[in-house]
């Protein structure tokens, strides 16, 4: 991935800024251009809560090949403090403490590297919460 | 707006085609469907094909496959819409007819997907998602479909044993298929205990790697007795639909809207109902995507779709035969290809010449492709004239 | 005007390895090198950790401790051996997923295990010019030990963050001081993966001549005598030198229990002293005394005084604690501890 894609993407990934519709309220987790649901183009910055719970989880046993080190590992759609919904790694965990509904909050992470010598990339994982 | 009629259908062997090229494996499949059609000559060309970018390195097929078909100067459009390319393509040759500015279109649809290994596989297929929100924080399509069989399995109570009867429903239709990739039986067992790929997905629930095309020709239905001997079979409706790109953006995360829009519209219009569908073909990329396909398509209430696999609702004699090919799950799925393989085996079924697979008193068929995890959806419904 | 700590936080990652698991592969006598280090497991960070993801979120929870709005923070330094990059600071990493950037002044120190409290003394050192509001010092290491060497068994991770200020404190820093010779005692090439050491040579020579000297300087600077301080932590590299120099300058067991983490943490090396002062501000009374000195070989030792105020006892719960995380513990195995540390020989990448 060149670098400017990756840096693109920042203020997300490191602080989960949000938009949130100035006319209808829909929160949109990256922002957006034009909401979705009425059409309106002007947005509030907001950023999303570290705080959620998960809506469907996964354990993937067969990764892609940046992540082949990290097998198995678990992933979610979680929904962040009621806002919107995003898909991440939950680590630290047992895979039997897993469940729908469960409760986690977001902790910063290594997500990829670009080989040995490229760019590391971070970003947002899970944990549960105690 | 003129109706349109299939009149020529062409596929080849699936798998693992070392010796052939994506330009040969195209062509091949392409030139059965011109000698099936009777045909001449064509007047355009539409290949549905995903990613041969990242497969093979080529892109710009509208040249390389005109070329190669000894075609040109002819018109060709190169369609991509992930998994659903090959219905796309099957959907815009329609259009170009039905609008009267071409009378005989070639859709087509291939992909070469074994030149890279699992890695690089993983990698194509997850060009699908979304990069930045999906795919970059580590899922997989096995992932996102494991995703939305917890969330089914929490909401309505499906259990493992009811996606597995899907895998095993479809290989043994797949058993009379010589085209399949793996035509060879398997049971529930086989399914729950194979190799773990994401939970509670296991390799068995999956359909495979394969390098594959089909093709069509489609021409108006007031000329289709000037080429063909064989039943005309008329585009009673071609619709799509489509929805949000992550899995996660969506409220619901066990419904296919995309595909439920996109058959909603071809219902009305070809004024019929789910009921009235004879033979299916849908896009059973994951077991789960069968069930909740089936629901989108209004065959079995909201939850109930892997109650109704286990049931055998679904089977060659059952209320709502899907997949007699043997679905993608043992046919093979060459991604591009997709989409155009499940018209060729509606149209053989309704022309009666579906062989040991044969649905007997089959009129009207549905296919249904799709993309991702369901961002688009392509349906199709046909009938024999 | 008092400058002292406004917030402080600490990261320790979930995972541990026991001296007997690491022991049993090395064929080594695991009860000799517990007694010896009087060390029992340390801290291993998972292959999504590193300084800088450690650093974040000992960052967040100094933030919260302290209510600031994180565009008020002047600077950020943060001390490891063990940054990411060789080049291209951590520290503006950490300032952007804290929301601190673009008005920050950022740099990465680097000290063996003092770069820690360095990044604390430059950053108080700011405040107290006035030079900046907040400054923020951070101190974390993933520090590796050779397979098979003493340092293996010791080696671990952790983070420490720190934001000083001159209002609403929760500590004053009232003295510091330092104490810096050119002494070899422990050293790692650059494009070397693993440091080296002198052996015995890190013992007198180095810790304690420069504990000492730090110590015993702070003390004088001070006029207090170790009697009048509640707390006291000490760099520790294992659990015997913190004990031994702690005793040395006069004070007791139960001053230095709170703060001595490293019989279950490992040696958290950038992170050593730092995080044992969050164990401490984490149950210090308003009024509270507290005496910390760092040591980073090479050599130098960084000593401060601190005094708590009363405001940190409406902010110790604002955050998750240092012991509580310390107790929060999954046990790995030598075969993923050494795949998690990337000690494992993989095929070249092309």
């Amino acid at each position: 991935m060149t670098t400017a894609r990756y840096w693109r993407e920042v203020p997300q990934r490191f602080r989960l800024e949000a938009a949130k519709c100035s006319k209808c309220g829909k929160v949109f987790f990256p922002p957006r251009l034009i909401c979705d649901a009425c059409k309106h183009r002007e947005f509030e910055q907001v950023n999303l809560s570290d705080e959620g719970e998960i809506l469907s989880y996964t354990i993937i046993h067969t990764p892609p090949s940046n992540f082949s080190d990290e097998a198995p590992y678990a992933m979610a759609v979680v929904r962040l403090g009621g806002d919107a919904n995003v898909l991440t790694q939950v680590v630290d965990c047992d895979f039997d403490d897993l469940k729908v509904g469960g409760k986690v909050r977001v902790e910063f992470r290594r997500i990829q590297e670009d080989g040995k010598s490229g760019v590391l990339q971070y970003g947002y994982k899970c944990v549960l919460a105690d | 707006m003129r109706d349109v009629a299939v009149i020529g259908v062409g596929i080849n062997k699936w798998g693992e085609l070392w010796e052939h090229s994506l330009r040969n494996i195209f062509v091949d499949a392409a030139l059965k469907a011109i000698d099936d059609a009777g045909v001449d000559h064509v007047d355009s060309m539409y290949v549905g094909c995903m990613t041969s970018g990242l497969f093979v390195g080529q892109e710009h097929l509208s040249s390389l496959f005109t070329d190669y078909m000894g075609l040109n100067p002819i018109p060709a459009t190169r369609v991509e819409s992930a998994c659903a390319s090959g219905g796309v393509a099957f959907r815009s040759a329609i259009m170009e007819v039905a609008s009267g500015m071409s009378d005989v279109v070639l859709a087509g649809g291939v992909e070469k997907m074994n030149d890279l290994d699992g890695g690089g596989v993983t990698f194509a297929l997850a060009t699908a998602s979304d990069q930045e929100y999906e795919a970059y924080n580590g899922i997989t399509f096995p992932g996102l479909y494991a995703l939305m069989a917890r969330a089914h399995m929490e909401k309505y109570g499906t259990t493992r044993e009811q996606l597995a009867h899907v895998a095993v429903k479809n290989h043994a239709n797949g058993v009379l298929n010589p085209d399949a990739q793996f035509p060879m039986k398997i049971t529930v067992d086989t399914v729950l205990n194979s190799v773990e790929v994401a939970d509670p997905l296991r390799l068995m629930d999956c359909s495979p790697v394969t390098d594959g095309a089909a093709a069509l020709i489609v021409c108006p239905l007031d000329m289709a007795s000037k080429f063909s001997k064989a039943t005309p079979v008329r585009v009673a409706a071609s619709t799509m639909g489509t929805d949000t790109i992550a899995l996660h953006s969506r409220s619901d995360l066990t419904f296919l809207n995309s595909t439920a829009t996109a058959a909603e519209k071809a219902y009305a219009m070809a004024g019929v109902g789910p009921r009235d569908i004879d033979v299916t073909e849908v896009h059973d990329c994951f077991t789960i995507a069968e069930i909740c396909v089936t629901e989108a398509l209004g065959y079995f209430e909201k939850g109930q779709g892997g109650a109704a696999a286990e049931a055998g609702a679904t089977a060659r004699d059952g209320e709502f035969p899907v997949n007699p090919s043997g679905g993608l799950k043992s046919k093979g799925h060459p991604v591009g290809a997709t989409g155009v393989a499940q018209v060729v085996e509606i149209v053989k079924q309704l022309r009666g010449d579906a062989g040991e697979r044969q649905i007997k008193g089959v009129k009207r068929g549905l296919t249904q492709n799709m993309g991702g995890t369901g961002g688009s959806s392509v349906v199709h419904i046909l009938e024999a004239v | 005007m008092a400058v002292g700590i406004v917030g402080y936080g600490a990261y320790i990652p979930l995972h541990r390895i026991k001296v007997e698991e690491i022991a049993k592969v090395w064929g080594a006598d695991a009860p000799s090198y517990k007694r010896g280090l009087m060390l029992q497991e340390k801290s291993v960070p998972a292959p999504d950790q590193d300084v800088i993801t450690m650093s974040v979120e000992a960052a967040r929870k100094a933030l919260k401790r302290s209510g600031i709005n994180p565009v008020d923070i002047g600077n950020i330094y943060i001390g490891s051996e063990s940054h990411p990059y060789a080049v291209k600071p951590s520290g503006t990493v950490v300032a952007e997923a804290i929301g601190a950037t673009p008005d920050i002044h950022c740099a990465d120190f680097e000290f063996a295990c003092k770069a820690g409290s360095e990044s604390m003394f430059v950053s108080y050192g700011l405040v107290k010019a006035g030079l900046v509001k907040y400054g923020l010092g951070i101190g974390a290491d993933t520090s590796q030990g050779a397979p098979g060497d003493a340092l293996e068994y010791s080696a671990s991770a952790g983070a420490a963050a720190f934001l000083f200020g001159e209002e609403n404190l929760l500590a004053t820093v009232d003295h510091t001081c330092s104490y810096t010779t050119d002494t070899p005692d422990f050293w790692r090439r650059e494009y070397q993966f693993y440091p080296r050491h002198g052996g015995r040579f890190t013992g007198e020579p180095a810790y304690f001549k420069h504990v000492m000297g730090a110590g015993t300087k702070l003390l004088e600077l001070s006029g207090l005598k170790p009697s009048d301080f509640q707390w006291a932590v000490f760099h520790q590299p294992n659990g015997k030198f913190p004990m031994k120099v702690g005793k040395k300058l006069g004070f007791t067991e139960e001053q230095m229990t709170q703060g001595w983490l490293v019989p279950k943490l490992g040696n958290t090396y950038s992170g050593a002293s730092p995080l044992g002062l969050t164990a401490i501000l984490d149950v210090a009374k308003p009024g509270d005394k507290i005496f910390m000195c760092s040591y980073g070989s090479g050599a130098g030792s960084d000593g401060f005084v601190f005094t708590a105020q009363d405001k940190l006892t409406e902010v110790q719960g604002a955050a998750t604690q240092t012991w509580d995380q310390l107790n929060k513990a999954r046990y790995l195995e030598y075969g993923a501890y050494a795949k998690f540390r990337g000690k494992i020989n993989k095929l070249e990448e092309n």
